[in-house]
């Protein structure tokens, strides 16, 4: 058993109430913050702690907080980003829906960090029912004096108002969450300026992912550099995998992140190997817009070395032969998969959630859901696979946001690793249509443990 | 046709504009247009939207174009349930397809359209966060997770039960 910071008391009956919890000992860490420390000592702990943000971008945690201006007079604000919407990524609502206490006790330490008296849950629509519990919640703190006006007799006051969404992935990106939280359309802003500099209503705005925030709770505990002992190297602390595709147990785990991409998808603690014995195919590790990798690049680095569930290993060997841990969103295909089809589905994603901001995304996604559709249904010719290269490669850095690059890298992938099954269905039309390309990549069986 | 508030639903309309700061009630629209969504017919008729405009004291079209941004708001007339169904790349490893497929065929409807008699409205819908327990769909507030094609039928007679009684 790996160690647990976060779900540890996910499973103690009851926890997702205030009484349980705080008898399981929630709240801790708000005592000891605003007893014992000052702002700035909180932060100290979050940079030694090497804590990265977990919404995807794996950013340290506590240089980002540093960077907030602090004009004089003008409110600051924290913002908690539950939009939650890559495909392959369901780990934060579990985190809400279980133990939201976890949240706010995070969310509460993280302000007087910051200095913000109201902070916002910005939440994806369709969690309304997660809503209603997160509300429930804050109710709960608030009757018993973890919210409002001085909280512990210390004058810090903290508000935390739960916003829903409506439906539009472009709103993880922080610009467009807060634009969004402005009644707007969620276009991502131009930067600078940062959110840390101007964010939500022109004030300072710190945006972070609720798995970070839920991560302050036992940084304050245990102190900085106790939580920076687990792990391995610059991926400190543990990590929420999100699991799901062909695998015997989906769901979500948490990780330290020393243990194999092999252990992971094969021992039972975790994914509880291939769903009916299959084989495994490919993987996309870290959400739907990291890129994808065949099997044998997955349970080891292009040098033969065994590759692990942590940020540096996940991206050994680049996008050329590795890929990210992103939001870790793990989507597991096993060997009756198709790879243009599935590529197909995420380019349909990405192009009905481009904003339509910047035209090589607007267009380019369009383009290549079309040319992806016509390959996978028997149109396509073998200059398309080219074309869809070029086109991907158009939009990769050339936009406003990453949504751009997020949508081109999933095409890449595709192709880098797999083109022969490209070809193949364009070469068998017909044949592709019933049948499937399998697990013809490979020349030597995939090595499974027995 | 005229919109107005009763009483609950102002007063929740107010909570929510109590949440922002003085002067930017427009924060509020998101979870205004959501209210007025499910207060009325399951959709945003103009005269909805206007009225949104001005208990938020903004121009309507600052209504239409964030109604027009997000897909759980609906533009056109919908059925009194809508079966939200994922299609992306992970539910549809997992079998959505079928499932897809099935829903058309017990409902006799295409996706975007609505039955006859008004009861259910499919929709194909991108990722929801449930990929772990998929094929899923969203009906109103509730997910539906590990579909099945018997799972399906019971759902359906389900929400069916609740209109005939
Ligand atoms: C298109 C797009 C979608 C994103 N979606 C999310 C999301 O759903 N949740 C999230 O936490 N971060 C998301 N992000 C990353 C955020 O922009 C931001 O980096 C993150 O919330 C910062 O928090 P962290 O430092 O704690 O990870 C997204 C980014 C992009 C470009
Ligand atoms: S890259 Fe795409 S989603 Fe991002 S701002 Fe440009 S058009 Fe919008
Ligand atoms: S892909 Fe269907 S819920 Fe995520």
């Amino acid at each position: 058993m790996g160690v647990k910071l976060l779900l540890d008391k996910a499973n103690v009956p009851g926890i997702r109430t205030y009484e349980v919890y705080r008898r399981e000992g929630g709240y801790r860490s708000v005592e000891k913050a605003l007893k014992e420390m000052n702002p700035e000592s909180i932060v100290e702990e979050v940079k030694k702690s090497g804590l990265r943000g977990r919404g995807g971008a794996g950013f340290p945690t506590g240089m980002k907080w540093s960077f907030i201006a602090k004009p004089e007079g003008v409110p600051r604000h924290l913002v908690c980003n539950a939009d939650e919407s890559e495909p392959g990524t369901f780990k934060d609502r579990y985190l809400m829906e279980f133990i939201p206490h976890l949240l706010l006790e995070g969310l509460i330490v993280s302000s007087f960090a910051l200095g913000a008296n109201d902070t916002y849950i910005y939440i994806r629509g369709e969690y309304a029912w997660i809503t209603d519990i997160l509300e429930e919640a804050i109710n709960e703190a608030k009757a018993n004096g973890w919210l409002g006006k001085n909280i512990l007799g210390t004058g810090f006051e903290c508000n935390i108002h739960v916003q829903r969404g409506a439906g539009a992935y472009i709103c993880g990106e922080e610009t467009a969450l807060i634009e969004s939280l402005e009644g707007k359309r969620g276009n991502p802003r131009i930067k600078p300026p940062f959110p840390a500099i101007q964010g939500l209503w022109q004030r300072p705005t710190v945006v972070n992912n609720v798995e970070t925030l839920a991560a302050i709770v036992p940084i304050i505990n245990m102190g900085g550099e106790e939580y920076a002992k687990i792990g391995v190297g610059r991926s400190t602390g543990t990590k929420l995998i999100s699991a799901c595709g062909n695998i015997n147990k989906p769901g979500v785990y948490e990780i330290d992140m020393t243990i194999s991409v092999e252990e992971f998808i094969y021992s039972d603690e975790y994914c509880g190997g291939i769903k009916g014995g299959k084989q495994l195919k490919a993987c996309i590790p870290g959400g739907s817009s990291v890129p994808i990798l065949p099997a044998n690049l997955l349970l080891k680095t292009a040098t033969g070395e065994t590759r692990y569930m942590n940020y540096e290993s996940l991206s050994d060997g680049g996008f050329a032969t590795g890929s990210m841990l992103g939001s870790g969103g793990f989507i597991v295909l096993d060997e009756d998969q198709c790879i243009v089809k599935n590529t197909l589905t995420l380019a349909r994603f990405y192009r009905h959630e481009s904003c339509g901001q910047c035209s090589p995304c607007r267009e380019g996604t369009g383009w290549m859901e079309k040319i992806l559709h016509k390959i996978e249904h028997g149109q396509g010719t073998i200059a398309d696979i080219d074309l869809l290269w070029d086109i991907q490669r158009k939009i990769e850095g050339n936009t406003i946001c990453p949504l751009g690059d997020a949508a081109a890298w999933p095409v890449a992938a595709a192709i880098r690793h797999f083109r022969d099954e490209f070809e193949w269905h364009i070469n068998n039309p017909v044949l592709s249509q019933t049948s499937n390309f399998g697990l013809q990549h490979y020349a030597d069986p995939i090595h499974v443990p027995a | 046709m005229t919109y107005t508030f009763n009483e609950t639903q102002m007063a929740e309309l107010n909570r929510l504009v109590a949440r922002y700061p003085e002067g930017k009630q427009k924060s509020a629209l998101l979870p205004a247009l959501h209210l007025a969504q499910d207060s009325f017919d399951g959709w945003l008729p103009t005269e909805l939207m206007d009225y949104i405009a001005s208990l938020l004291k903004i121009e309507p079209i600052e209504v239409y174009e964030v109604a027009s941004f997000y897909s759980m708001f609906n533009l056109k007339p919908v059925g009194k349930f809508i079966f939200e169904v994922c299609q992306t790349g992970p539910c549809m490893i997992s079998g959505s397809d079928d499932i897809i497929a099935y829903i058309q065929e017990k409902l006799a409807i295409k996706p975007g359209e609505t039955t006859k008699d008004g009861v259910f409205t499919l929709k194909l819908v991108e990722c929801l966060g449930a990929c772990g327990y998929a094929p899923m769909m969203q009906v109103g507030k509730i997910f539906r997770e590990h579909l099945t094609k018997e799972k399906v039928d019971s759902i359906i007679t389900e929400y069916r039960a609740t209109v005939t009684n």
